[in-house]
C-alpha cells in the first residue's frame, strides 16, 4: 500500500500530510519519514485528509509519534480526520490522547494558543 | 537495539524465518521481529501451525513444528516477519482416533487455539456464516499496549456493591436507545450517565467471551425469525472478547474498544464483573463440531464417561474437566489474563458445581481449581461469585466451598422473597433470614452476609414486571411447545394473566415491584438487579428468552418516561443503601464485634409474628450507641405488609431526640411513594403507629429533628 508524505513550514510550524493507507505494512515507514520533523520544542500538524483508512497499528504508530514529540517537548495537533477513522478512536479510547483540530487552520490555532 | 542474540532466526521453513519459541506464555506473544506460537497436547503426536490472510479460505502455509521445537507437551514456535494485523492462525494436531480412550484427533481439521487473544469468523453481529468454511474461528493476534494510564481494578469494598445485571447487546440495540453504535461496547459506554442517574456501582455483563450466535440457530417455527445462541452461555474461546459486540470488531479493535469501555466505567466508579462460562465449550457432544479443545486434548479437556461419551453436568451436551490440573491451569491463566489485562474487578461463574466436580463427575470435598481461584495472587481482589449449583443436580447454595473468599448467588434469596411477596404461608421466619443476610445459610466457615449476592430476577426467568404480571411461563416464542424454562416461578399475576388495562392490577403490580427493590435494597448481603427492571421491562411472560434478538430481550428505552415513577423509586432506594452504612453490613448484626443489632418486630412492637398465618414482618436497624454520647446515627425501620388489607404497625420507641421520618410508602403513588435521602417527610411526635397498606411496604428515619 503507497502512502504518500509532504512536508511544509507555515506560520512558524511544520505541517505533514499523509496521504494513503495507514496499516500494519505502511506504519514502520510513515513512522521513519514523520520522526525526523518531530525536534524538540516543535510545533507540527499531522493533516489527515488524504488518509482513508488507518488500522490497529496505524493508530498505534500515530501514538507512538505523538508521545515522542510530547516527551520531546513538542506539540502535535492532527488535523482532517475522517468520519470514520475518528469514530473508532474515539470508541477505542485513543482520540483523547491527541489534540484533534476539525481543519489545518483550527490546529494551527489551536497550537499558537497552547 | 536488537541486542540480543535470540533476536535471529535459526530454522528457515519456505520463505518462512523461524526460532525456537518459549513454551510460556501459551498462545500468541509478539516478540521482537516475529511472534512467539505455543501450544500444549497431551497426546497429539505432531504438530502444524497453519497461517491464513485474514478471511481467506485457504491456507497461507502450513509450517510443522520441527522436533526440536517440542518441550515435553508443548510446541513452540517464533515466525518471523509476520503481519500481525493481516494473520489468522489455527492449529492442526496428529493423535490417536480412539474415541473408547477419549481421543478424537483428527488432523483434517484446523483448531482454534484455546489461548487465542482474539478470534476472527464472527465480526459483525448476526452476519450469516459461510458454513462451508473450514475453519470457522480463527486466532488473530493483537498488540497488549493498550494505554491504562493510572486506570487500575477498582476494589470497591463487596459490601458496597450494587450489581447491575445486563446483555452488552440487548441493552442498546433497540433502536430507542439512541446509541451511535447499537448493541456493542461501545453503546455501553454511551449509556454510563444512565448507570450513574441509577447509582449502580458494578455492571455485570452476561458472556462476552467470543462466542458463535450461530450454533444451534435455525428458523423459529412461529415466527420464521432466527433464533440465535444469543444470550452466549456457549464459549468459543476463553480469552478472547466477543468480536461481534465491538462496533470495531470488522477492523479488529475489539480488544481496544472493550479495554477503553472498562476504563471509562471505571473512571466513573463502576466497577465490571464478567459472567463467565467454564463448565461447557461450543464443541457440544461427539456429535458436535470439532473446534478446538476436542481435536488439541479431548480427554484433557472434557469429563469423559468409561465408554469415551460426554458427561452432561452442563445440560449443554459436555463438561469442561475443570479439576484435570492442565484445565485448572488454563482457567487460572484465562482469569488473571482479564484482571491483570482487561482490569476485570469480579467474575460470576455460571454453574460453578461443575467446578467442583473431579474428572469422573464426583463432587470433590476440597476441589483444587476452587481453591487456586481463592488464593492467587492476581485474583487477590477480584470478586469471586458462584451460581451454585449445576445441570447435575449438584445444589450448593450455602454449601458452596468458599475458603473465605467464594459469595454465591443466593438462590433461596430469590425463591423465599417471591414467595413471600406473594402471599405464601409460613414464610416470616426465613424473611428474616434473608433481610439480615441469610445467616442460616452463610452464618458458618467464616462468611458472612457478603457471600450472599442478593436477587429477586436475574437473565434466567421473569423480569420484575412480569413476575407480577404472569402467574405461568409463556415461552412458545421458543419454538419448544413452552416446555423449556423453569416451572417454579412463585409468580403471581395480580389478578390477570398478561398486560390489562385495568388500572387497579397495574397498581398494583407497580405496587409489588417496589415491594420487591425496596426489599432487595433493605436486606444485608449485596443487591443485583437486572437490567430494565427498574424500567418494567417485559419478556411477555417469556421466562427462557436465550435465544431471541428483538424485543424480547433488548431494553426499550421509551420506558423511561413511561415508567418514570418505578425508574425513580430505584433510584432512591439505592440512594438510601450509600447514605446509611447500617444497610452494608460486612458482618451478621448482632454477632460479636458488629456495632450494630437488627430487631424484628410484628404489628406489634418487639413482637414479630412467627407464626404460619403471619404476612407482617418489621425491623429496625440501629447501632447500639444511637442516641447516646453525641451518636445522632440514623435508626432505620422497614415494615413490610403481604396480607391483602391495610393493617396497622405499632412503632418500636426511639432513642430520645430521635423522631420518625417517613422514607417510603409504596401504597402511595408518585411523588409520595419516596423521598430523596436526608429529605424525609418529618411525621408527627409521639407517633406510635403507622398503618401499612394492603401488599404495601413502609421505610422510617429516625433521627434527631434540627
Amino acid at each position: 500500500m503507497s502512502i504518500e508524505v509532504e512536508a511544509f513550514p507555515r506560520d512558524g510550524t511544520t505541517v505533514v500530510a499523509v496521504a494513503g493507507e495507514i496499516d500494519g505494512s505502511s506504519a514502520p515507514s510513515l513512522h521513519d519519514k514523520i520522526l525526523p520533523l518531530l525536534q524538540a520544542d516543535c510545533a507540527v500538524v499531522l493533516d489527515l485528509a488524504g488518509v482513508s483508512y488507518m488500522s490497529s497499528a496505524g493508530l498505534r504508530m500515530l501514538l507512538l509519534l505523538y508521545r515522542k514529540a510530547t516527551a520531546n517537548h513538542g506539540r502535535v495537533a492532527l488535523a482532517g480526520l475522517a468520519e470514520s477513522i475518528r469514530d473508532t478512536m474515539e470508541i477505542t479510547g485513543f482520540l483523547k490522547f491527541f489534540t484533534v483540530a476539525s481543519s489545518v487552520e483550527e490546529a494551527l490555532a489551536t497550537l499558537k494558543e497552547g | 537495539m536488537d541486542s540480543r542474540i535470540d533476536f535471529y532466526p535459526t530454522h528457515q521453513h519456505g520463505a518462512y524465518r523461524l526460532r525456537p519459541g518459549r513454551v510460556s506464555p501459551f498462545g500468541t506473544t509478539l516478540v521482537p521481529g516475529g511472534v512467539n506460537f505455543a501450544i500444549s497436547s497431551g497426546h497429539a503426536t505432531s504438530c502444524t501451525l497453519v497461517l491464513f490472510e485474514k478471511d481467506a479460505p485457504e491456507p497461507l502455509v502450513e509450517i510443522p513444528f520441527p522436533p526440536s521445537f517440542r518441550i515435553g507437551n508443548a510446541w513452540c514456535m517464533i515466525v518471523f516477519d509476520l503481519d500481525c494485523e493481516r494473520i489468522e492462525y489455527g492449529y492442526r494436531m496428529e493423535g490417536p482416533w480412539d474415541p473408547g480412550a477419549g481421543h478424537r484427533f483428527d488432523a483434517s481439521k484446523i483448531l482454534l487455539d484455546p489461548y487465542a487473544k482474539a478470534i476472527g469468523g464472527r465480526t459483525v453481529w448476526g452476519q450469516p456464516p459461510d458454513w462451508n468454511n473450514k475453519f470457522p474461528h480463527r486466532g488473530r493476534l493483537i498488540f497488549d499496549d493498550f494505554d491504562w494510564e493510572d486506570d487500575r481494578p477498582l476494589e470497591t469494598p463487596l459490601a458496597d456493591l450494587v450489581i447491575y445485571e445486563l446483555h452488552t447487546r440487548s441493552f442498546t440495540a433497540h433502536p430507542s436507545a439512541g446509541v451511535k453504535h447499537p448493541g456493542t461496547f461501545a453503546g455501553l459506554i454511551a449509556k454510563i450517565p444512565y448507570f450513574k442517574e441509577l447509582g449502580v456501582n458494578c455492571v455485570e455483563l452476561m458472556p462476552i467471551f467470543e462466542f458463535d450466535e450461530f450454533e444451534n440457530s435455525r428458523p423459529n417455527p412461529v415466527t420464521g425469525e432466527t433464533m440465535y445462541n444469543y444470550w452466549g452461555y456457549s464459549t468459543v474461546g476463553f480469552f478472547a472478547p466477543k468480536a461481534g459486540y465491538a462496533a470495531t470488531g470488522p477492523f479488529g479493535m475489539e480488544v481496544d474498544e472493550l479495554k477503553n469501555l472498562i476504563k471509562e466505567l471505571h473512571r466513573n466508579g463502576i466497577e465490571v464483573m464478567l459472567d463467565v462460562v467454564f463448565n461447557h465449550t461450543a464443541e457440544g457432544n461427539e456429535r458436535g463440531p470439532t473446534l478446538s479443545f476436542r481435536g488439541i486434548d479431548n480427554q484433557t479437556y472434557y469429563m469423559l464417561t468409561p465408554e469415551g461419551y460426554y458427561y452432561n453436568f452442563s445440560g449443554c451436551g459436555n463438561t469442561l474437566n475443570c479439576n484435570s490440573p492442565v484445565v485448572r491451569n488454563m482457567v487460572l491463566d484465562c482469569l488473571r489474563y482479564w484482571a491483570a489485562e482487561y482490569h476485570i474487578d469480579g467474575f460470576r461463574f455460571d454453574l460453578a458445581s461443575i467446578l467442583g466436580r473431579a474428572p469422573s463427575g464426583a463432587p470433590l470435598s476440597n476441589p483444587p481449581l476452587l481453591e487456586s481461584l481463592a488464593f492467587d495472587p492476581v485474583l487477590a481482589k477480584c470478586k469471586l461469585v458462584a451460581e451454585a449449583w449445576d445441570a447435575g443436580g449438584l445444589y450448593q447454595v450455602g454449601s458452596f466451598p468458599a475458603y473465605g473468599r467464594w459469595a454465591e448467588w443466593n438462590g433461596k434469596y430469590r425463591d423465599d422473597i417471591r414467595r413471600f411477596l406473594k402471599g405464601d404461608d409460613a414464610m416470616v421466619p426465613v424473611m428474616a433470614e434473608r433481610i439480615q443476610g441469610s445467616p442460616d445459610l452463610y452464618g458458618w466457615n467464616e462468611r458472612g452476609p457478603t457471600a450472599s449476592i442478593n436477587f429477586i430476577t436475574c437473565h434466567d426467568g421473569f423480569t420484575l414486571h412480569d413476575l407480577f404480571a404472569y402467574n405461568d411461563k409463556h415461552n412458545d416464542a421458543n419454538g419448544e411447545q413452552n416446555r423449556d424454562g423453569g416451572n417454579d416461578n412463585h409468580s403471581w399475576n395480580c389478578g390477570v394473566e398478561g398486560e390489562t388495562d385495568d388500572p387497579q392490577v397495574n397498581a398494583l403490580r407497580q405496587r409489588m415491584s417496589k415491594n420487591a427493590l425496596a426489599i432487595l435494597l433493605m436486606s444485608h448481603g449485596i443487591p443485583m438487579l437486572l437490567m430494565g427492571d427498574e424500567l418494567g421491562r417485559t419478556q411477555r411472560g417469556n421466562n427462557n428468552t436465550y435465544s431471541h434478538d428483538n424485543d424480547l430481550n433488548w431494553v426499550d428505552w421509551t420506558l423511561r418516561e413511561r415508567n418514570v415513577e418505578l425508574f425513580n423509586f430505584t433510584r432512591q432506594m439505592i440512594a438510601l443503601r450509600k447514605a446509611h452504612p447500617l444497610l452494608r453490613a460486612g458482618e451478621f448484626f448482632g454477632t460479636n464485634g458488629s456495632p450494630a443489632d437488627i430487631i424484628w418486630h410484628g404489628t406489634r412492637a418487639w413482637k414479630a409474628d412467627w407464626s404460619d398465618a403471619s404476612r407482617a414482618l418489621a425491623c429496625m436497624l440501629r447501632e447500639r450507641q444511637a442516641g447516646q454520647d453525641g451518636n445522632t446515627t440514623p435508626v432505620l425501620y422497614m415494615a413490610i405488609n403481604s396480607f391483602w388489607d391495610a393493617l396497622s404497625f405499632e412503632l418500636p420507641e426511639l432513642p430520645k431526640c430521635y423522631h420518625w421520618h417517613l422514607f417510603a410508602n409504596t401504597s402511595l403513588p408518585a411523588p409520595d411513594d419516596i423521598h430523596q435521602p436526608g429529605q424525609e417527610i418529618a411525621l408527627e411526635e409521639d407517633l406510635q403507629s403507622f398503618l401499612v397498606g394492603g401488599r404495601a411496604l413502609v421505610i422510617l428515619i429516625g433521627r434527631p429533628r434540627p
